[in-house]
């Protein structure tokens, strides 16, 4: 069983490699938040594996003084279900991102969060391509200039959360690398979830895709274009939270609290977990534009979170069926089998 | 009367629904307990559910068997049996001249001859066609139906029993007793009695019809065969690699993961694994053959005994991930139960095409030890020591098979569990922290290596050893990323030769048959075992002079193979392929060697390759 360690510090869990990502990078910050949260919560290094696919911020292992593994490109989702069924109580967390998750290893983010291994899943979004220099992503908007699109991208990208709510996965949340705290909030509650804990992480690439959140980052825009969501709270919003959604059967929309039509008991109150309601925040996907008074505000925190049981937990309890109603496997009468025949 | 026969070879054919598998499995057992040797194949229908009576949806079963050792399921058979028109005409070419045919009439009404395709009018049993043959029509239906007439079944389940009918004809054909299939069904039907009894009744009907009806006066005895003493059971392939692997498992004392994606012929593994949990055993069907090989490799980082099986499209697809386990040096099994290809080529039909990939279809430097079963009941040898291998010398070993070999079955005289050494594993040692919390002595060394280059293994979770691996090249012994060029020689040339080395740990090649020297060596490898050795004792007891070697361990060759080879004049290599076996001998012997190919999906005929030798002499 998991074990808990007092006293730790966050360079407890920094290794002795030099960190080379390029100076500025989100991903500085995403290492030192989850050094310190692992330092505050206590966890056992010898009892937690980081494991990652490939790309920029997949090189995370080899920064973290813990187990790890930096495997192929897209497939950490798969390396971690064989090693979570091998050592069920390891504390894994995946590190991937907008590429590695979402594009090569689309297939196999698709099959964890169905499956819902108990894992953290950290998903740095940049919107581009970085360790390949430059290409954008599945993630990048439309008509994105990058060296492979000289006249611009033509796909549309991909809403990774609501695919993530359309794989049924059991934790969705988003926050940014520039935002420390609720980084932080969002890493503890990724751990405290039993079962796949998807966290979207926005992250500033700042040689390829420089600014692509500060929109959501920006204090001049800040609050028209973020919804920071707590649970029970209302979904407000706006410089002096004058703006609110509210929802008018299944269709949000979004109102002044300005004047006395709407208060904040009419609007949407937050709850991680209906499903429904969930659908509709992830589709709060447009791009930033606080002028516009119809403009949806991107979410931030736990979007939805419901308990299902885990995979491996399943699994072993099969094990454990099997075993009670055939009882341990005799070799001897494995391989003898049913019927046998002498000769001599 | 009874006449003694050496050996027989006959096919069950049938629909797809006609229930010739089974009719095939229970006559084998039925024939393994008279002691002959026996082997066996199925034939099954590339489509799941094709049209029944047409040609594509035949499904067969043969089995040859003889008082003497029986190395194949036989070229051609001495009995055809054909439950309808499309039997009969997808499987006549192969049957002896003179050969027999044994014809359900019912099968050969006008909508199975049409479907069948043979031409308006024409009826293969009724005009002389089958002239040069021994020609027995019964009215299997029928008779069936009249049996089961007050049984209470509908005739749909009446029409299922026919082939119990067939089965006991045969039986009878081949003096056996009706045992084994009587405490079958009593098995298989324990909860519904009325059908035991129908099948019963229709099984002895069969047997009775071949005693009382005037037609058959004779029916025939093959005495048992001068296997070794002791005792045996019936084995298929994928039977013995299964528990073989399990066998490792147990041995080694490290749980079983598989990860696999289906593919034919390899799901069987996954089916059968997936039944033996109470082994402890882990499958996992992952969603492709990438996550099913990196499942694996993850399972195997954290301490289990990490499989993952395929077919030869699939082992493309895992290649990368096969890097990865080579460069990460840890243990993995991946079993390849090869298939016509390339693409996906034939997935019903054998072929041992996949030698080279194996051996170089990855990027970069990346050998890998590959091993090849040769007969079902040696699938589960080379299946345990695939894992060994992998074990001690923390490695990906490859696992050649076929489809040919999955799907055969022969007799095994199975190991005592108890006789089989165990493995032993070599795990890095936790270390302790002292009171301040500090690793107490030298830093954990991943990958410093032994006087055989292996590493250890360190597992997640042991205290003190937390460390990092990845795919990017590593520095010799503490495994820290490194783009130094000469730290990159290094590590290639020691992970090369810790392969290489694995050599000293495998036995030397010896001679199957024949003398140590002489005029020809054939060298096989895989599921051509069986045609080799027919053809070579033969051709020895015609007085020629010829040997023959089977190949287990591919990579690494046996220390000896080079000089084994020398003391022949001329070596013959016969491969279900077009030289694979032959250019790595080439390559790495600079030696002749003489080739004999067929890629027809098939296994190597014993004539063609009786022939060809005889040409060599
Ligand atoms: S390329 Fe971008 S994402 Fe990669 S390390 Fe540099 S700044 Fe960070």
């Amino acid at each position: 069983m998991t074990t808990t360690i007092a006293n730790l510090k966050a360079k407890d869990f920094a290794t002795d490699q030099d960190v080379r990502w390029c100076p500025g990078c989100g991903d500085y910050s995403i290492l030192k938040q989850v050094q310190s949260v692992m330092a505050e919560l206590g966890l056992n290094k010898d009892e937690v594996a980081v494991i990652s696919g490939i790309g920029c911020s997949s090189r995370f292992p080899y920064y973290m003084e813990t187990y790890g593994m930096h495997s192929i490109h897209g497939r950490a989702p798969a390396v971690v279900s064989g090693l979570k069924l091998a050592n069920p109580d390891l504390n894994i967390w995946m590190i991937t991102g907008d590429g590695d998750g979402l594009s090569i290893g689309g297939n196999h983010m698709l099959h964890i969060l169905r499956r819902n291994f108990n894992v953290n899943m950290l998903l740095f979004n940049n919107q581009i391509y970085g360790l390949t220099k430059g290409q954008y992503s599945p993630t990048s908007e439309v008509h994105k200039n990058t060296k492979s699109t000289p006249m611009g991208s033509i796909d549309y990208p991909v809403n990774p959360l609501s695919f993530a709510m359309g794989a049924n996965a059991s934790f969705i949340a988003r926050s940014m690398d520039r935002d420390p705290k609720h980084l932080k909030e969002m890493l503890k509650r990724s751990q405290a979830h039993q079962g796949t804990a998807l966290l979207e992480i926005y992250q500033n690439c700042n040689i390829f895709n420089d600014g692509a959140f500060f929109a959501f980052t920006d204090k001049a825009t800040k609050s028209d274009t973020a919804l920071f969501l707590q649970q029970g709270e209302p979904l407000v919003f706006g410089a002096e939270n004058d703006k609110g959604v509210l929802l008018d059967g299944y269709k949000p929309t979004i109102v002044s609290l300005k004047d006395a039509q709407f208060s904040k008991d009419d609007l949407w109150m937050h709850d991680e977990q209906d499903m429904f309601k969930a659908q509709i925040l992830t589709r709060f996907f447009d791009e930033p534009n606080a002028d516009d008074p119809q403009y949806f505000p991107r979410p931030f925190g736990v979007i939805y979170q419901t308990n299902r049981a885990t995979y491996e937990a399943q699994h072993k309890d099969q094990i454990e069926q099997a075993v009670t109603q055939k009882g341990s496997g005799d070799l001897n009468a494995l391989i003898r089998g049913g019927s046998v025949w002498e000769i001599g | 009367m009874i006449e003694t026969k050496q050996e027989v070879t006959i096919k069950f054919a049938g629909d797809s629904g006609d229930g010739m598998q089974l009719t095939g499995n229970l006559f084998t057992d039925n024939t393994a307990l008279t002691g002959s040797d026996l082997a066996t194949f199925p034939d099954f229908p590339a489509e799941i559910r094709a049209p029944a009576g047409t040609l594509a949806g035949v499904s067969g079963f043969q089995i040859h068997f003889g008082s003497k050792k029986i190395f194949t399921p036989g070229d051609q058979y001495d009995v055809l049996v054909a439950m309808n028109a499309a039997a009969l005409k997808a499987n006549l070419n192969n049957l002896k001249d003179r050969g027999t045919v044994i014809v359900n009439e019912e099968g050969f009404d006008s909508k199975n001859l049409r479907l069948a395709k043979y031409e308006d009018g024409e009826n293969p049993i009724e005009n002389d066609s089958l002239s040069d043959y021994e020609l027995f029509k019964i009215p299997v239906t029928k008779l069936t139906k009249e049996c089961l007439k007050d049984s209470g079944l509908g005739t749909k389940e009446q029409d299922r029993s026919k082939n119990m009918f067939v089965l006991g004809f045969i039986l009878w054909r081949y003096s056996r007793s009706l045992d084994s299939v009587t405490t079958y069904l009593q098995k298989k039907f324990a909860k519904k009695p009325t059908l035991i009894d129908a099948n019963l009744k229709v099984l002895k009907a069969g047997y009775h019809y071949g005693d009382t009806t005037e037609t058959f006066t004779t029916s025939y005895e093959i005495k048992s065969a001068p296997l070794e003493k002791g005792t045996y059971r019936n084995i298929t392939g994928g039977q013995a690699l299964v528990y073989g692997l399990i066998t490792a498992s147990q041995k080694s004392g490290l749980p079983l993961f598989y990860g696999s994606y289906p593919i034919t012929p390899a799901s069987d593994v996954l089916h059968l694994l997936a039944a033996q949990k109470h082994f402890g055993v882990k499958t996992f069907q992952a969603e492709d053959e990438i996550a099913a090989v990196c499942a694996a490799i993850g399972a195997s980082y954290g301490g289990n005994l990490g499989i993952t099986g395929t077919s030869g499209p699939g082992l493309a697809l895992k290649g990368e991930a096969m890097g990865l386990a080579m460069i990460l040096e840890l243990p993995l099994v991946i079993l390849n139960i090869q298939r016509g290809g390339p693409s996906t080529g034939m997935p019903t039909k054998t072929e041992q095409a996949d030698l080279l990939m194996a051996m170089y279809g990855r990027n970069g430097e990346s050998p890998l030890p590959i091993i090849a079963a040769q007969s079902p009941a040696d699938a589960f040898m080379t299946a345990y020591e695939a894992c060994k291998i992998a074990i001690q010398h923390m490695t990906p070993v490859i696992l050649l098979s076929d489809g040919y070999i999955a799907n055969g079955a022969e007799p095994w005289k199975f190991p005592n569990a108890a006789d089989i050494e165990k493995i032993t594993v070599n795990f890095a040692a936790a270390k302790k922290a002292n009171e301040n919390g500090a690793q107490n002595g030298e830093a954990f060394l991943p990958y410093k290596r032994d006087e055989n280059l292996v590493r250890k293994w360190a597992i997640p979770g042991t205290p003190g050893l937390g460390h990092r691996i990845g795919g990017l090249e590593k520095e010799y012994d503490t495994g820290n990323v490194s783009y130094d060029p000469d730290n990159h020689e290094l590590m290639t040339k020691t992970r090369a030769e810790k392969i290489a080395k694995i050599a000293n740990f495998l036995p030397e090649q010896k001679i199957d048959i024949g003398n140590e020297k002489g005029k020809i060596l054939v060298l096989g490898w895989g599921s051509t075992f069986g045609v080799i050795n027919a053809v070579v004792n033969t051709l020895i007891e015609e007085g020629h002079e010829v040997s023959s070697t089977h190949l287990r361990y591919l990579n690494p060759f046996p220390k000896n193979l080079e000089q084994l080879l020398n003391q022949f004049d001329k070596i013959i290599i016969p491969e279900i392929n077009t030289g694979q076996l032959a250019t790595l001998i080439k390559a790495q012997f600079l030696k002749e060697v003489v080739q004999f190919n067929k890629v027809r999906g098939l296994p190597i005929s014993k004539i063609d390759l009786y022939q060809f030798i005889k040409e060599q002499l």
